[in-house]
C-alpha cells in the first residue's frame, strides 16, 4: 500500500506537472477542510499528491463512490490514496455525507472537498452545494481553506480517458470560516467568492 | 540462425565505441574541459553574487544568472551522458527535452476542450515518433512527418471532433507548436549521424559536431546580451516584443560567435572559414528565434514560460534559439560536407 500510494504520487506529479503556491497559508497538521473547483477526475488525486508528505498522510479526499468503485483498479487506486467515498445517489436519511464526513475526519484526519459537487466543464464555477456550510456548521474549529486548481481541465477533461500532460498549478489561499449568524447562502457565495479571488491573484 | 539481431548487438557496443571515441578525440576533450573549468568558475561566482546585499547587486539579475548556470550544468550532462551512452541516448534525451518544450508551449497557448484528441496524438504519437525516425537516419521520413503528414493530420483531427470556433487559429497553434519544439529541435541530435567521411579534419568525431552547435548557440546567447549592454540599448528592433534586443547587440554578438566559431573549428569537420560561415547562420537564427519566442510571450502577456508553473525561466526560455538554428545548422553542415566530397572525389 505504502508503495502504490508513493507511485500515485509520483504518476500525479508527471501527469499534471503541478506546482504548488500557498498564499496566506501555511502547510499545518491541523485539521482542516481544503475546498477546490472541480473540473477534472484528476483534481482530487493531484491535490492530495500536492500535499507535503506528512500532511498527506492525514488528508482525505472526498470522492465519489459511483466513479471510484467502478472498476478492480480503480478501487485500489482510490483505497492508496485514501479517498473517502461518498455516495451520491443513495443518501440515507440516518447517514447524510456530512455526518459521515465528520464521523471518518475524527479529530486527526482534513478533508478535501469539492463543493460544487460535479465536474463543471464550462469557465465559471458552479454553484456551491451547501454540504460545506453543514461541515463549517457542525465543526466550527475546523480551517476552511480554499483552493484553486488550474488547467486541470486541460490535462484530462470532462469524458476524456486519456490525458494530455500540460503543467497544472496549485495555489492554496486564506483560510475563512464561518461567521457568527452567517446564513448558508452567504457563506457559500463568499467561500465561492474565496476561490474566485486566488484564480485572480494569480492571473 | 541468428539469436541476437545485429541493431542489439550495436546497441550494447555503441557506449563503449563511442565513449573511447570521444577519449580519442583530444581537441574535443580539451574544449568540454574548458567548457566545465568555466562553468565551475561561473558558478563559483554566482554563489558569491548570491551572499552579497540587496544594495550591491541586483538580487533579480542574480538570480537570472544562477537559472542560467544551472540550465548549462543541466545542458552540458546531456551532452557528456549522451557522448559516453553512445547515440541513440542522446537522441532520448533530445526527445524528453522536445516533450517538456511542447508541454510549456502547449500549456501557455490556449486550446479548446475539443483540441484534446489532437494534442494526446502530438505528444504521445508524432513527438516519439519523430525521435525513432532520427534515430533510425530516416531522413526522408523525420524531415516531412510534422511539417507535411502532421499539419495535414491536425486540422483533420480537430475537424472530427465537430467544433469549428477558431478553426484556423487552432490548428495553427498546435502546428507551430510541433515545429518549434518537436521537428526543429529534433535536427540537433540529427547532426550525430553526418557522414562525416570525408571531412576536412581526419579524427573528428559526430559529437564534436554536435558539442559545437550547442555551445555556439549558448555562446551567441551570451555575446548578444552582453553586447547589447555594452553599447547601451540604443536602437532597439522592435520594442513592441522585445525592449531589450538592439541592432548592437545584434550585429556586436554576430561577429563575436563568427569569431568564436572560427577558433573552434578543430572540433568540427570543417576549414576555419566554413565553422565561421556555420557559426553565423547559427547567430541569426538564433536571434530569429529569440525574437518569435519573445513576440509569443508578449502575446500571451508573461515574461517567461516557465512563470505560469514555477516563477522562473522554463526549458523553452532556454533553448528557443538552439531550436531556430538546428535545421539551418544540420542542412548547411550537410551541404558543405557534400560538397567537399565532390571536390576530394
Amino acid at each position: 500500500m505504502k508503495f502504490m500510494s508513493r507511485l500515485l504520487v509520483i504518476v500525479a506529479k508527471l501527469l499534471s506537472g503541478y506546482s504548488v503556491r500557498w498564499l496566506d497559508c501555511q502547510p499545518d497538521t491541523c485539521q482542516r477542510i481544503y475546498f477546490a473547483n472541480h473540473t477534472s477526475h484528476l483534481d482530487a488525486l493531484v491535490l492530495w499528491a500536492s500535499l507535503p508528505h506528512d500532511l498527506r498522510a492525514l488528508t482525505r479526499p472526498v470522492a465519489a463512490k459511483d466513479y471510484w468503485e467502478g472498476g478492480p483498479v480503480r478501487r485500489h487506486i482510490a483505497t492508496s490514496f485514501n479517498a473517502l467515498l461518498i455516495d451520491r445517489k443513495e443518501i440515507k436519511v440516518h447517514q447524510s455525507p456530512v455526518d459521515l464526513m465528520i464521523r471518518e475526519m475524527g479529530n486527526t484526519f482534513s478533508l478535501i472537498v469539492f463543493p460544487e459537487g460535479g465536474r463543471n466543464s464550462s469557465d465559471e464555477m458552479g454553484r456551491f452545494k451547501s454540504g460545506l456550510y453543514y461541515l463549517a456548521k457542525k465543526r466550527p474549529d475546523l480551517e476552511l481553506v480554499p483552493v484553486y486548481l488550474d488547467n486541470m481541465n486541460r490535462i484530462l477533461p470532462r469524458g476524456e480517458v486519456l490525458p494530455v500532460p500540460l503543467l497544472s498549478c496549485i495555489t492554496i489561499g486564506e483560510p475563512i470560516w464561518l461567521e457568527n449568524g452567517e446564513g448558508k447562502a452567504e457563506f457559500l457565495r463568499r467561500a465561492r467568492q474565496s476561490i474566485i479571488d486566488i484564480r485572480e491573484a494569480t492571473t | 540462425m541468428q539469436l541476437i539481431p545485429n541493431n542489439l548487438i550495436g546497441f550494447f557496443e555503441e557506449p563503449l565505441e563511442s565513449l573511447s571515441g570521444v577519449l580519442d578525440n583530444t581537441s574535443l576533450l580539451l574544449l568540454i574541459s574548458c567548457v566545465l573549468g568555466l562553468l565551475l568558475i561561473a558558478s563559483f561566482i554566482g554563489r558569491m553574487l548570491e551572499r552579497q546585499t540587496d544594495d550591491r547587486v541586483n538580487i533579480a539579475v542574480v538570480r537570472a544568472f544562477n537559472h542560467r548556470i544551472r540550465a548549462w550544468w543541466l545542458m552540458i550532462a546531456i551532452l557528456v551522458v549522451g557522448f559516453v551512452t553512445g547515440n541513440t541516448c542522446t537522441v532520448i534525451l533530445f526527445g524528453l527535452i522536445s516533450f517538456w518544450a511542447l508541454r510549456e508551449f502547449i500549456t501557455m497557448t490556449p486550446t479548446r476542450r475539443s483540441d484534446h484528441r489532437a494534442l494526446f496524438w502530438s505528444f504521445f504519437i508524432i513527438t516519439p515518433l519523430q525521435f525513432v525516425m532520427v534515430g533510425m537516419e530516416k531522413y526522408g521520413l523525420f524531415s516531412t512527418i510534422i511539417p507535411v503528414y502532421a499539419s495535414l493530420l491536425i486540422p483533420a483531427r480537430i475537424a472530427v471532433s465537430n467544433d469549428q470556433k477558431q478553426f484556423l487559429e487552432r490548428s495553427a497553434k498546435i502546428q507551430l507548436a510541433l515545429l518549434i519544439c518537436v521537428y526543429a529541435l529534433s535536427f540537433a541530435p540529427a547532426t550525430l549521424y553526418l557522414d562525416l567521411s570525408n571531412s576536412h579534419n581526419e579524427d573528428v568525431r559526430p559529437e564534436g559536431l554536435l558539442f559545437f552547435f550547442v555551445l555556439i548557440t549558448q555562446l551567441n546567447d551570451i555575446f548578444q546580451y552582453g553586447w547589447g549592454k555594452l553599447l547601451g540599448d540604443r536602437r532597439v528592433i522592435a520594442p513592441n516584443i522585445n525592449a531589450r534586443r538592439s541592432w548592437e547587440g545584434f550585429i556586436g554578438g554576430a561577429a563575436t560567435t563568427t569569431l568564436v566559431g572560427a577558433l573552434l573549428h578543430s572540433v568540427t569537420p570543417f576549414e576555419y572559414w566554413q565553422a565561421a560561415l556555420l557559426s553565423l547562420v547559427v547567430a541569426i537564427m538564433g536571434f530569429f528565434g529569440g525574437m518569435v519566442m519573445s513576440a509569443i510571450k508578449r502575446d500571451r502577456g508573461v515574461s517567461d514560460f516557465g512563470t505560469l508553473v514555477q516563477g522562473h525561466a522554463g526549458v523553452l526560455d532556454r533553448i528557443d534559439s538552439m531550436c531556430f538554428a538546428a535545421p539551418i545548422f544540420y542542412h548547411v553542415a550537410k551541404a558543405i560536407l557534400e560538397h567537399s566530397d565532390k571536390v576530394t572525389g
